[in-house]
């Protein structure tokens, strides 16, 4: 998540405005506190009298006044003229709506009518507007590597416009304190490139098949008939929950618990049994599930895709 | 003047003969035992108490950073759950700002006023003793939530709609809210306190441009105070009505706003950081001067810093929300308010190297303290150039850059002032010299342990890891720096206790101090260490800026003012033997009217306890402690006022 | 008085003038400072209500009526008429005139009353509770604070009158007259401005 290792376009322009102020910091630092030290030491070593007052006025005005005032004068330009830029709206961009919910991220894409949670596609090059806002309380949207944060505020939509240059995995993570499990509202975006792009887009539209083996008929069936449909959605079923992501897409998707754990089999029937274990105080109640119950409810969710 | 006499002989205070002392001994010193305590409104006792009580929240915060650095000394720990995780660093926060710096220094000014001044208390000695109850207070009230299992667990800034009701049901928001209202009430009364006592109980001769630095710096905190805290009183106040009462103000549903919060919580939190950080610079610019044995360089160009950041700290606030979506050029002009911060403080950066560097430095502990502050608030002024950057801030906000960035400001650059002052002033409190042996070490295991602690977050965040976060996974690069963090706190929490050990020892055994052990220049050392109830027998004429280095005897004027009216005539011993004390002209300092020191008194303990009352009646949503409450305190207040004509002239 | 020396410059030693006035009591300065630090809650109380009113499509919110003036202006010129007294009480006990000082603190104290108890009966008539939405819950907070430092004046008046008829105060000390004169003058000054905000421009389009 190394800032510096830039993967967009948004994130490289400020890592170069980092590596200018970051310069011009250094500079200053070791010029300033060399004068600490040195006045620090010769005063030590001085005898007799002290000197006059006259002399000071040159450290003020050219150490306090006029060489910050100089530097700051660059530090703004700099400021001006690349939040201009990063400020620019996006031409022709690809749509991505995302609403912070505690302690989760669901995802939709508007024009294409996708969605997920927790995991964001993009193409890579393809300029994006994200369209931010929360559900409940404040959050704030950061992937290091790809962009600027911006927040999600109650009652007011904000955009970040940005683009991915590098293919690759991005991992982002909630940047406003929100509450209990803050610290585990991690989400990734996945850059590709656009052919690869187009076909995750294709096979989100299509809802998801049905079962396919026994275990997973079943799986389906507690799912549907348990408290889990309550919180959450899988299309072509009647489990049409809204206050959990959405899982018809589950099967597809990197990890669990926002951006906790890695989606793997164990891991799923952990999260379901006992998901508090992962992540404590996450909303999901426990679900009591016989052992069968749950490995089929498992073998479904994980042929979801 | 090019050369710095030495302390003149002259400058002490004349020896009584002993039935005249024991005369005003009688006159001033409070009642014995319990009784007494609680009636004290001596502005040295009320400083003192002031210092233990921060002290002691500063060590309870201090306990509260171990456990977060428990915590998180390795990912996917589990030392704290979340939720304690959260209540910690929420009190931590809560218990530095409000409960530790801000009374800390409110401390420091009351035990120094006076007497750098040269009077014989504050313009409001019993304002002053209620003002430390409501502090006392306000500090159990907040810190009695643990008993209840419910401490603030919404980060100190507490926003909004996470701390309303609908998100945080229990009482933990409420102790955070009332909490702050309350404490306001301290910060305020004791504002008002050290502008009036600035502005009309200095010595004759002491005009505005022989005010000692720590003076300059004091009044501008009191002025940023009465301007900024009603503000964050307003905030928490309306969050209560939300919670309490049902208002909407923050709630976007009903036409309320959640960055109407944030407005006016920074309104009041950018000059805040600015309350601590001016007078901890005030300090700097005592004890710098000390040891370079030289006046301060570029006086005027110093006071006038503390003036310009006072004025630019309340258009610096909305850079604490950038990332909220605003317009980008509203959002420039609080950038450049911010970068233009650089300015007076360079100013005043170099006045302290100038000074050093013409001048022939001591290295005692306060002066290590002081440059230990010099190379850690330099960088702590770099990286708050640069997140003053709007793109920068951008990807930085929020993350542990910003947690390093504050801490080299409000850790490094007011604790250590403060332990440097603990050093230089503690000898005139106590008549005791604190161990410059242990004091080097605790500076040394302080200075290292600090930066081991805080230069890595800077690092942290460029790697991307947000703040407030109870835990993280392996393997994101977190790790080892982390831990390396976790042991850096260790060093610095041992090198704040030495310090405490130090006290300890020279309580009993260090050296007599005397009345000036450091060759200083202000009025403070010219009375006795510890100095008697009364501050001065004689009150000082002062003739400049340096009045214990100018040789000029402070009494010179005394003859020459004599008689002339009861002003002039309390300044003398006759003053100390009648508890009374000049006011003087805030301009000319000519001695104008008699200032009576009340005596010991329960008006302020009462009328406190009444305020406390109503808000522990509102936190339990009870009228009829709340009732109780106010008419406890109209009592007092009404009391008080009854005898406002015998007191206050 | 005769003239008096002080140092100003230096150590040479200046001549001051003898002065009329002693200066201020350090009483009204620190009422002065409180009054300012009163002043900056109020300044962002009402600064907080046109936050919200710029960010709303209505306003007043949720079909609220703008407030009915005809009464309140009424009022508002019996609490600024309360101040008129105070002028003329303290002008009299600085000549110690006792007698005076009585009576213009009831009359203040009965403007004032008169006052509070429109806001009372005004309240009874709302149609609106502040639980409503955020306009009503501006409306009854700067309403109700401002009303609490009436009653707070009230108060004031009240020990202030209690001196005056126990004959506690004289021309040389009536330091808690000005200090409630001072305060009282404030509380009718910060009307205006809510008077303007709330009853006045809630009508503006």
């Amino acid at each position: 998540m190394n800032l510096l290792d830039p993967g967009g376009a948004n994130a490289a322009r400020i890592a170069s405005v980092w590596w200018i102020i970051f310069g011009l910091g250094a500079a200053v630092y070791v010029v300033v506190a060399g004068f600490v030290l040195v006045a620090a030491f010769r005063g030590r070593r001085r005898r007799g009298d002290t000197e006059a007052v006259g002399r000071d006025s040159a450290f003020i005005w050219i150490g306090g006044v006029l060489v910050p005032a100089a530097i700051l004068m660059l530090v703004a330009v700099v400021t001006v003229s690349t939040t201009r830029a990063l400020r620019q709206p996006a031409k022709d961009p690809l749509t991505i709506s995302v609403v912070g919910k505690r302690w989760w991220w669901a995802v939709s894409y508007p024009g294409e009518r996708i969605t997920t949670a927790n995991e964001i596609h993009v193409p890579v090059g393809r300029p994006l507007r994200i369209e931010l806002t929360t559900s409940d309380v404040i959050h704030s949207f950061w992937v290091p590597q790809l962009s600027q944060k911006v927040d999600t505020i109650p009652g007011q939509v904000n955009h970040l416009d940005m683009k991915v240059t590098k293919p690759g995995i991005y991992r982002g993570q909630c940047a406003e304190y929100c509450g209990l499990e803050h610290a585990r509202m991690a989400f990734i975006v996945v850059a590709e490139d656009t052919t690869t792009f187009e076909r995750w887009v294709a096979r989100e539209q299509r809802p998801p098949g049905g079962p396919s083996a026994e275990q997973e008929a079943r799986g389906q069936q507690v799912l549907v008939s348990s408290s889990c449909a309550g919180c959450h959605t899988v299309r072509g079923t009647p489990a049409d929950g809204t206050l959990g992501p959405d899982l018809s897409d589950l099967g597809s998707r990197r990890m669990l618990g926002a951006g906790t754990v890695d989606n793997t089999p164990d891991n799923l029937r952990r999260w379901i049994t006992d998901s508090q274990s992962i992540k404590p105080g996450n909303l999901m109640p426990p679900v009591p599930l016989s052992r069968d119950d749950a490995d089929a409810v498992v073998a479904y969710l994980e042929s979801l895709k | 003047m090019t050369t710095i006499a030495q302390p003149s002989a002259d400058a002490a205070q004349p020896v009584l003969p002993g039935e005249v002392e024991e005369a005003m001994e009688r006159r001033w010193r409070d009642a014995p035992g319990i009784p007494g305590f609680f009636a004290s409104v001596d502005h040295k006792k009320i400083g003192v108490r002031y210092m233990v009580t921060a002290f002691v929240f500063f060590f309870l915060a201090g306990v509260q950073a171990l456990f977060l650095r428990a915590q998180l000394a390795q990912p996917d720990a589990h030392v704290v759950g979340p939720q304690a995780y959260n209540e910690l660093f929420t009190m931590h926060g809560v218990t530095m700002i409000f409960l530790f710096n801000t009374p800390v220094l409110a401390g420091f000014g009351n035990y120094l006023l006076p007497l750098m001044l040269g009077t014989r208390d504050m313009a409001f000695p019993r304002l002053n003793a209620f003002s430390y109850w409501i502090f006392l207070f306000s500090g159990l009230f907040m810190y009695s939530s643990y008993l209840f299992g419910s401490p603030p667990d919404g980060g100190w800034f507490a926003y909004v709609p996470l701390t309303e009701k609908a998100y945080s049901p229990g009482l933990n928001l409420d102790f955070w809210a009332l909490g702050v209202a309350f404490i306001g009430i301290s910060t305020t009364v004791g504002a008002i306190n050290f502008i009036v006592t600035a502005f009309k109980m200095r010595a004759p001769g002491m005009t505005l441009n022989r005010m000692p630095m720590f003076v300059w710096s004091i009044l501008a905190m009191a002025f940023m105070v009465i301007f900024s805290v009603p503000i964050v009183t307003l905030a928490s106040m309306l969050l209560e009505f939300d919670r309490l009462f049902g208002t909407k103000f923050f709630l976007a549903a009903a036409g309320g706003s959640a960055l109407l919060y944030q407005h006016l919580f920074w309104f009041w939190g950018h000059p805040e950081v600015y309350i601590l950080f001016v007078p901890a610079t005030g300090m700097i610019s005592m004890i710098i001067p000390t040891f370079s044995r030289r006046p301060l360089a570029g006086y005027v160009w110093v006071a006038t810093s503390l003036v310009a950041i006072s004025f630019i700290s309340f258009g610096v606030w909305v850079h604490h929300m950038f990332a909220t979506g605003m317009p980008a050029l509203a959002m420039s002009f609080f950038s450049a308010a911010s970068l233009l911060i650089a300015i007076p403080s360079g100013v005043q950066f170099f006045a302290w190297i100038s000074t050093m560097w013409h001048g022939r430095v001591r290295w005692t502990t306060p002066m290590l303290f002081a440059l230990g502050f010099l190379l850690i608030f330099l960088l702590g002024g770099i990286t708050g150039v640069m997140v003053a950057v709007l793109p920068f801030d951008w990807q930085v906000t929020d993350s542990y850059f910003i947690v390093a960035h504050f801490h080299y400001v409000l850790n490094g650059a007011v604790v250590f002032p403060i332990f440097g002052a603990l050093y230089y002033w503690v000898p005139k409190i106590t008549g005791r010299l604190l161990s410059e042996r242990l004091g080097k070490w605790s500076f040394w295991m302080m200075f290292v342990g600090f930066n081991v602690t805080f230069f890595p977050m800077h690092v942290l965040g460029l790697l991307g890891m947000p703040r407030r976060v109870w835990t993280y996974s392996a393997g994101l690069g977190w790790d080892g720096l982390n831990l390396l963090i976790s042991i850096g706190s260790g060093v610095f929490a041992l090198g704040t206790l030495l310090t405490v050990a130090n006290l300890v020892w020279a309580r009993r055994r260090g050296a007599p101090a005397g009345a000036d052990p450091w060759d200083a220049d202000s009025l403070e050392w010219s009375v006795s260490s510890p100095p008697p109830h009364w501050n001065f027998t004689t009150i000082p004429s002062v003739a400049g800026r340096h009045p214990l280095w100018e040789g000029a005897a402070l009494d010179e004027h005394r003859e020459a003012l004599a008689g002339e009216d009861d002003a002039v005539e309390s300044m003398g011993g006759a003053g100390a033997l009648t508890r009374t004390t000049p006011i003087t002209g805030g301009l000319d300092t000519r001695p104008e009217r008699l200032l009576v020191v009340p005596r010991e008194t329960y008006l302020p303990f009462v009328a406190a306890l009444g305020v406390a009352a109503v808000f522990v009646g509102m936190l339990v949503d009870a009228a009829l402690v709340g009732g109780v409450g106010v008419l406890l305190g109209a009592i007092g207040i009404v009391w008080w006022g009854w005898r406002t004509e015998e007191d206050l002239v | 008085m005769t003239a008096l020396p002080v140092p100003v410059q230096g150590s040479t030693v200046a001549v001051v003038p003898p002065q009329g006035s002693p200066g201020r009591p350090v009483g009204w300065w620190g009422m002065l400072v409180l009054i300012a630090t009163e002043a900056v809650l109020f300044l962002g109380l009402l600064s907080s209500y046109f936050f919200l009113r710029a960010q709303a499509r209505e306003w007043p919110l949720g079909g609220i009526k703008p407030p009915e003036l005809t009464r309140i202006s009424i009022f508002t010129v019996v609490l600024l008429a309360s101040s008129v007294p105070l002028f003329w009480g303290e002008h009299a006990i600085a000549r110690g005139r006792m007698r005076q000082l009585r009576v213009a603190l009831l009359l203040s104290f009965v403007l004032g009353l008169a006052f509070i108890v429109n806001q009372g009966v005004e309240y009874r008539d709302l149609t609106f509770g502040w639980r409503d939405n955020a306009y009503a819950s501006a409306f009854y907070v700067i309403t109700g604070l401002h009303g609490l430092h009436v009653v707070v004046g009230l108060l004031m008046n009240l020990v202030v009158q209690l001196k005056a008829w126990k004959n506690r105060l004289s021309a040389e000390r009536h330091l808690t007259v000005k200090l409630f004169s001072l305060y009282w003058h404030f509380v009718d000054v910060v009307w205006i401005f809510v008077f303007s905000s709330l009853y006045l421009s809630a009508h503006l389009r």
